[in-house]
């Protein structure tokens, strides 16, 4: 991963200086609520509906070990020894107190951490493809590139009072792991004609009230330009987007109102005052931030597979969690182990500051001490020798974490919802745990197959429901908790939104209907077809027929 | 309205016109954009000097052919959290080379000082108890940078790596 010099520890020790006199000033009245919000949310820290909430910063979902022991120092010492991962790659404390804040910056930037841009009204966390590095299909290792966005994004002077929050991702394998088509913008990685690497550059993609599917303004540009290219969209959006209305202030609006070859033609016309300047990246610079990250050198290891295949035999149970939860390495003889963080019933992406702390151990003594944070609130240790597979597995079994449901039924997304947060209507985290109980049944989860579900609390669409393939959305209907429920979602590739299936369905019939609707399914579908493939044959309504008869 | 320039507050010459005001003969004036685009010859040719204030919406492009005749441009941040004239400075510091004062007016706050510097303002009016304390306090906030801006024409982040000094603590 990313190492650390003088200079970005210098950096962050100015960085919590400046906090704890933000903060300080706070409580002594000099700045008042109003005046510190953007401070205290540019560093991460939100006002919830019991106590503070800090986000702090997984840039590109990447941790080690020593990193995810602070966190969970953290988890323990200010909060109630657990944390939060989120689908921005993020982790969350939701009980802070604001006079341990900037003890707590201190500690996270002991270990090179921090909450910088993780909420507020500027460019928030860059998030990757959570198997960077490893996965097969890589053209190339996308966090160097979030890296050097991470870095330009910080502080920067001109896009920290921007119209409204800006999302970032970046891809560089052929399956596309971090729904660049749903965000602000999209970089994918790949590779033109003339067999040169640069990026494709998506706009006004994302999700909230209006979601919408990003564009392509530009098919290929140059690596040397990216941090050019992005200071003219972003200077495009700070001076043209709306700013009279938050829900209209996201750049995909603009992009729809102006059209996207108008907002093309004005980028691009930014770009030419831009381009080849300042903000070129000289390929020596790019090397030096690469050599930074240099990955485990893993030699190819043909010999451990026989010892994978004859383990089965031993021990379906490790057959099914290998089969479900790991996945083919880049070099042959590895493999990538995704750890689920849905155990049946319980909230999804909990860690408990004990979990994280032996998963830090695991990932020293077994991965290489890598450890990735998924935004589907899972995790991952993407460098395992088959050989030591085994042994991982029996350890992780012990920590509760390999449960072979990966992708399938109880793998649900689900924002804090009105459990915590203040915008909710409805609470999340009980529904998912009602339905990972109700699909308990592992053989009958892997019967169903794949299948996404994600609920958000509210329209603002944390859990990113409009793309799960069952998508579950909380709303209030006279004061009672409600859901409306979307099918066919898909954040990747083929990116899709969903489509609603019928009226909203009462909190008590939520749990049956999501019952009813993957019964349909078991009755409609084909050889071999996933859920959202049924649902792209049919179309919803004939769930929705099932919905009626059954309500 | 304490003004800062130049690292220390200062008496601010400048008149403010309103849009139907008269123009006096002499004297360093201030007229909205509107205002100068419609009486630019007369403006132009008069003995004071000519400082122009434009809104956050306006299109500051639009005095490219006149910059190198204008003294001051004043930019507004109507709230602390509209942050449009931030692009606006860095379109006239650094894609139209505009040298005059640049001067941030409406909801300044302190902790948003090193931001304008970092843009180009050198001018602030700004109603802080002790503005050349806050101004001192936000130009040491950081070390280092890591990217390049308009104040400090860095070579870019990887500046960084040289240890580059913070600009606005040297003024
Ligand atoms: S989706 Fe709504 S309820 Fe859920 S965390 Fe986001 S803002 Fe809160």
């Amino acid at each position: 991963m990313y190492q650390y010099d003088q200079h970005d520890r210098a950096f962050l020790a100015d960085r919590v200086a400046l906090f704890r006199d933000q903060v300080a000033r706070r409580l002594t009245g000099v700045l008042s609520e109003e005046q510190f919000r953007p401070l205290r949310l540019q560093n991460g820290l939100y006002l919830q509906l019991h106590a503070y909430m800090l986000r702090v910063a997984v840039p590109y979902g990447t941790l080690n070990g020593r990193q995810l022991r602070a966190l969970a120092a953290i988890a323990r010492r200010y909060d109630r020894g657990y944390g939060h991962f989120t689908t921005r790659q993020n982790i969350q404390f939701n009980w802070i107190r604001l006079a341990d804040a900037p003890d707590i910056m201190a500690d996270l930037a002991a270990a090179d951490l921090h909450a910088i841009q993780t909420s507020g009204d500027c460019i928030r966390n860059v998030t990757a493809d959570q198997w960077a590095g490893a996965a097969r299909d890589e053209i190339e290792d996308p966090r160097i590139w979030c890296e050097i966005i991470r870095q330009w994004s910080t502080v920067h002077p001109e896009f920290s009072f921007l119209p409204r929050k800006f999302k970032i991702a970046v891809t560089g394998a052929a399956r596309d792991r971090a729904a660049v088509r749903f965000h602000d913008i999209g970089l994918r990685l790949l590779r033109n004609a003339d067999g040169e690497v640069g990026f494709e550059v998506l706009v006004g993609g994302g999700l909230g009230r209006t979601p919408v599917i990003g564009k392509v303004i530009r098919p290929f540009l140059p690596k040397a330009e990216l941090l050019a290219y992005l200071e003219a969209i972003m200077r495009v959006y700070n001076r043209h987007g709306r700013r009279d209305n938050p829900y209209k202030a996201r750049i995909k609006i603009l992009v729809n109102d102006l059209g996207s070859d108008e907002m093309r033609r004005q980028v691009e016309a930014e770009w030419e005052g831009l381009r080849g300047g300042d903000l070129r990246l000289d390929p020596d610079l790019v090397a030096e931030i690469a050599g930074r990250f240099a990955g485990p050198a893993l030699t190819p290891d043909p010999a451990p597979v026989r010892a994978v295949e004859d383990l089965p035999l031993i021990d379906p149970a490790f057959r099914r969690w290998l089969d479900a939860n790991t996945v083919a390495h880049r070099v042959p003889g590895h493999r990538i182990v995704n750890l689920p963080l849905k155990p049946i019933g319980a909230p999804p992406g909990d860690a408990s500051a004990a979990q994280m702390e032996a998963l830090a151990d695991l990932a020293e003594t077994y991965g290489h001490d890598d450890v990735r944070v998924t935004h589907e609130q899972n995790l991952v240790l993407p460098h395992v020798r088959e050989g030591d597979l085994p042994a991982l597995w029996r350890a992780l079994d012990g920590l509760g974490l390999a449960v072979p449901n990966l992708g399938l039924v109880s793998d649900i997304i689900a924002c804090p919802g009105l459990d915590y947060c203040t915008l909710a209507n409805a609470r999340s985290i009980p529904v998912a745990q009602a339905i990972s109980t109700r699909f308990a049944d592992l053989a009958r989860q892997q019967d169903i197959g794949e299948l996404r579900i994600k609920i958000s609390g509210c329209i603002n669409a944390c859990a990113h429901h409009h793309v799960g393939h069952i998508g579950i959305l909380g709303v209030e209907k006279a004061g009672a908790e409600f859901y409306q429920v979307t099918l066919g979602g898909e954040p990747g590739e083929g990116a899709s939104i969903g489509e609603l299936v019928g009226p909203a369905i009462p909190a008590a019939r939520i749990v049956a209907a999501v019952e009813t609707i993957i019964a349909g399914y078991l009755a409609f579908r084909r050889p071999g077809e996933r859920f959202l493939d049924t649902v792209r044959r049919v179309g919803v309504a004939p769930f929705r027929e099932r919905l009626d008869a059954a309500a | 309205m304490p003004l800062l320039k130049g690292g220390v507050e200062v008496a601010d010459g400048w008149r403010a016109l309103a849009d139907a005001e008269p123009v006096p003969a002499q004297g360093d004036v201030v007229v909205p954009l509107a205002r100068f685009l419609a009486e630019r010859e007369a403006l132009l040719a008069r003995g004071g000097k000519l400082g122009v204030r434009c809104r956050n919406t306006d299109a500051v492009e639009v005095l490219a052919p006149d910059l190198h005749r204008i003294d001051l441009i004043a930019l507004e941040f109507p709230r602390f959290g509209d942050g449009r004239a931030f692009t606006q400075a860095r379109v006239l510091r650094q894609r139209l080379g505009f040298q005059g004062e640049l001067r941030a007016t409406g909801e300044v706050l302190a902790d948003q000082l090193l931001h304008m510097g970092r843009c180009g303002f050198d001018a602030f009016a700004a109603a802080l108890p002790d503005l050349v304390a806050e101004w001192r306090k936000a130009g040491a906030s950081y070390r280092a940078y890591y990217q390049p801006a308009t104040a400090d024409q860095a070579p870019l982040i990887a500046a960084l790596r040289g240890g580059r000094r913070t600009p606005l603590a040297n003024p």
